[in-house]
């Protein structure tokens, strides 16, 4: 038998030294080159950052993978890490990574291309990229003006068996977060519980719930606004439609996609490439491509959404959300909408 | 060289491999360490119980239908005259190679709201959890019982009918026993499978524990939570091994030699003939076909976001790679863990092969996690490198390697060794020679599982990987994530396609070997 063990060592070895061959190091730190994770898609991002990289000559070496995930990678990677910028879909995986030490300051010059309330108040990320609330309905079963213009209006009776919605997603989570800072605890819970006798379909995540309305499973669904554009963008025909809430409704809550700057990151590299996130070419890509709001100055908004400036969630701030989570969730969980 | 060293040497290599399939439960363990009262609270609530008690219901369910599906199939196989029963006999470990969460999106296609066949709702939850996990996972069970069954010595089973035994008794009391290790290790696949499982329970919406913590670290990005639920995971992995290891009993088959030299005499089926190739056809056409035509459908979608076909090269060669030496790795390490526990029984030994078991039932992205963890503060020139990459594949599916060594080389009468030894060969020889060929189809069922599953596998691919090294598992994530179903149907094909003649090649070896006289 030891025969066979320095034979499987062997070959072992063999086998890990082969593969070893393709194994290249993530180069970190020196000039002309950036490692970047992204919680974003390579679809929906890859040739935006290609283009930074023809434009910048520096090249970037990009993890793609889920943001949360990516934020708790950082997080265990914590000195170690090879990632210099972090590029995530939606603001809580940013405050997680800026609450465990790990983002430098971004410097207002750059931070100034978007409004304040886009951008962390302590300064260490900044948004890039807008998405609003939406209650997605069915043209084929829902006339557009039969939708309230307030979320809470979907308490009422008629919308019986007809709402579906995602409860273990973040941007859902968020939008309770925001109504319970808006408008308090109990009415809050009030509505969720309004929401359960309405017997709700509760689904998974956004692009479920845009489906089960083609599908004809649910008639309204609690959605951001771009995935709609995803999904027509393969199949125009979809008989779905975005209905945007009033101003300051809490169903009309805008959140964003943002970037950070790691800790030990080459910051002359990294700071290009963030404000280049906030330039007019990306700005503009945002807009046409991946279907969501520019934030910086003078970039239109896409074509069939209401302009940006014309969108007003509750006044609240986008870092005071995070901490409302583990409240909201024991929300959801209390009114049977837990995970 | 003296007697008692190989000894050692196999105990030491039993006992590394054992360890570095501990690192993931060392992991939730700091974390666990480091839990706050709020952590605990999070944990210690009704709901984990009803998690606990949905999750065990999938688990069994599932492990109970994949097993007598997969027995049935493999009888059906390996000793009828079924027809068509060499093409059914690839078709039917494909499955193997389809995600399961491909299967899952099929079936909703197929039979949900809206859905070709069906209409309303009642596929979601657990009829819907408990079909697509089903039909991904019955090829554990089929690819193992059919090579013991190949392997089974003919003569035993005549003997029993030429006593007088009918066939249902020879079936019950002879074939049934014979196959047991095979189906008990088949079955502990299955089922650690469906604990660990995240895209078909996301998909079909029914509460499992792998959802909860998935939750914590989505929403929350809280690692103690996850930690500690992932324990309860753990757990539960301990309680299915206690399990099989009650069911499996005490008695072992060895097969002394040749035995009857040829292979068994096909079964007639006589009039049940149209009904078995009607469920055989049943299952293909619900965990082959329809995820295939599917697949297919979205290809024909839009042929926009169609990648060349230089990109899919690539991708396959980085998946084919990456998993070949996953399979080789694993089946490597499997063998001193097989070898104890077969020729050292005891407690010990089978702890040691129990712990290689701990991180099977873990989702991916907690082993992805401990890898993270550990690499960077012990390796950080291997971290996010192809060598990394495998050992994290190892450590995920060593016991799909484990479990065909172990019923490999326990099928191996030791006394053919010591009279190989008895006769002068060394102890090198007389693996070469003797050990190797009797164990040589196990070992390969093992490692064709790992290649299968490290193909479709993504948690730790995507946070292993060198950057910039796709596969094609990641490139289905990478469209699916964006809803690109058209952009995602190619690169999964390519993964069933190219799969296909690794389960082919290995089923048409064993058929030659069955067929060829003299075995």
């Amino acid at each position: 038998m030891s025969r066979l063990i320095s034979f499987a060592v062997l070959l072992t070895a063999a086998a890990l030294g082969l593969t070893g061959c393709g194994g290249e190091e993530a180069g970190a730190g020196s000039d002309g080159e950036l490692t970047v994770y992204s919680g974003r898609a390579e679809k929906l991002v890859g040739p935006l950052l290609e283009r930074f990289e023809r434009e910048s000559g520096i090249k970037l070496a990009v993890r793609y993978g889920d943001s949360a995930e990516l934020a708790a990678t950082l997080a265990e990677e914590a000195d170690a890490s090879p990632a210099e910028v972090f590029f995530a879909q939606d603001a809580g995986a940013l405050g997680a990574v800026a609450d465990a030490g790990l983002l430098a300051p971004i410097p207002a010059a750059s931070r100034g291309k978007v409004d304040a309330r886009w951008a962390d108040p302590e300064g260490r990320w900044v948004g890039t990229s807008g998405r609003s609330r939406v209650v997605a309905y069915s043209t084929e079963r829902v006339e557009g003006d039969e939708l309230p213009t307030s979320i809470f209006d979907f308490v009422k009776p008629e919308w019986k068996g007809r709402i579906g919605f995602p409860p273990p997603n973040a941007s859902f989570q968020a939008f309770v977060s925001a109504m319970r800072l808006a408008a308090g605890d109990v009415r809050t819970k009030q509505w969720l519980e309004g929401i359960t006798a309405n017997e709700p379909t509760l689904l998974d995540n956004n692009i479920q719930t845009e489906e089960a309305i083609a599908a004809g499973e649910i008639d309204v669904g609690f959605v951001n606004h771009y995935y709609l554009g995803e999904l027509k963008a393969e199949r125009p025909g979809l008989p779905v439609a975005n209905h945007f809430l009033a101003k300051g409704d809490p169903g009309a809550l805008v959140n964003v996609a943002g970037v950070g700057i790691l800790d030990r990151a080459d910051t002359a590299d990294a700071q290009r490439l963030v404000d280049f996130l906030l330039g007019r070419e990306a700005q503009e890509y945002f807009a046409t491509k991946t279907f969501e709001y520019p934030l910086a100055d003078g970039v239109a908004a896409p074509p069939d959404v209401p302009p940006l400036a014309d969108l007003q969630g509750p006044t609240i701030e986008l870092g005071a959300l995070g901490d409302q989570l583990r409240g909201t969730l024991e929300l959801l969980d209390e009114v049977g909408f837990g995970t | 060289m003296s007697r008692r060293r190989p000894g050692a040497l196999l105990g030491l290599a039993g006992a590394l491999v054992a360890a570095l399939a501990l690192l993931p439960l060392a992991y939730l363990l700091v974390r666990a360490a480091g839990a706050d009262a709020d952590a605990w609270s999070t944990v210690l609530r009704p709901r984990t119980l009803s998690l606990v008690g949905s999750t065990v219901a999938l688990v069994a369910a599932v492990s109970a239908a994949a097993t007598v599906l997969g027995v049935a199939l493999a009888w059906l196989v390996v000793r009828t005259d079924l027809p068509l029963r060499r093409v059914v006999g690839v078709a039917a470990a494909l499955p193997l190679v389809i995600p399961s969460y491909v299967v899952a999106l099929a079936l909703i296609a197929a039979f949900g709201p809206g859905g070709l066949l069906g209409q309303g709702t009642w596929i979601f939850g657990f009829p819907g959890a408990w079909a697509a996990l089903t039909l991904a996972t019955y090829p554990y069970v089929y690819l193992l019982a059919a090579a013991a069954l190949r392997r089974m010595d003919p003569a035993l089973e005549e003997a029993a009918r030429g006593l007088g035994r009918t066939r249902g008794e020879v079936f019950r009391q002879v074939t049934l026993p014979v196959l047991r290790p095979a189906v008990g290790a088949g079955g502990v696949l299955v089922a650690l499978y469906a604990l660990s499982d995240f895209g078909v329970v996301s998909l079909m919406r029914f509460d499992a524990l792998t959802r909860a913590i998935f939750q914590q670290y989505r929403s929350l990005f809280d690692r103690t939570p996850a930690a500690l639920l992932g324990l309860v995971l753990v757990v539960l992995t301990a309680l299915v091994l206690v399990l099989e290891a009650r069911g499996r009993g005490r008695g072992r088959v060895v097969r002394s030699g040749a035995g009857a030299a040829r292979p068994a005499t096909a079964t007639p089926l006589g009039r049940w003939r149209a009904p078995a190739a009607a469920f055989t056809g049943g299952v293909l056409l619900a965990a082959l076909v329809l995820p295939v035509i599917t697949l297919v459908g979205w290809a024909l979608r839009s042929a926009t976001d169609r990648p060349t076909a230089l990109e899919l090269l690539g991708w396959a060669g980085n998946s084919v790679l990456a998993s070949g030496a996953a399979a080789a790795v694993a089946t490597l390490a499997a063998l001193p863990v097989a070898a104890l526990v077969v020729r050292r029984p005891g407690r010990l030994t089978r702890g040691l092969e129990r712990a290689t078991f701990a991180s099977n039932a873990l989702p991916g992205i907690v082993v992805a996690l401990t890898l993270v963890f550990f690499a960077t503060r012990t390796v950080t020139p291997l971290y996010q490198t192809l060598p990394l990459l495998v050992f994290a594949y190892v450590v995920r599916f060593l016991p799909q390697a484990l479990s065909g060594a172990r019923d490999a080389l326990g099928r191996v009468d030791p006394e053919l060794e010591q009279a190989a030894r008895g006769l002068g060969a060394g102890p090198g020889r007389t693996f070469r020679r003797v050990t190797l060929p009797l164990v040589a189809p196990g070992l390969l069922a093992g490692a064709t599982l790992v290649f299968l599953s490290t193909m479709k596998e993504l948690p730790a691919t995507l946070l292993l990987r060198p950057i910039g090294y796709d596969t094609l598992a990641t490139e289905v994530w990478s469209a699916t994530g964006t809803s690109s179903y058209s952009a995602a149907a190619l690169p999964a094909l390519a993964l069933v396609v190219l799969s296909a003649p690794v389960v082919y090649g290995l089923q048409l070896r064993r058929g030659e070997r069955a067929a060829a006289p003299g075995g």
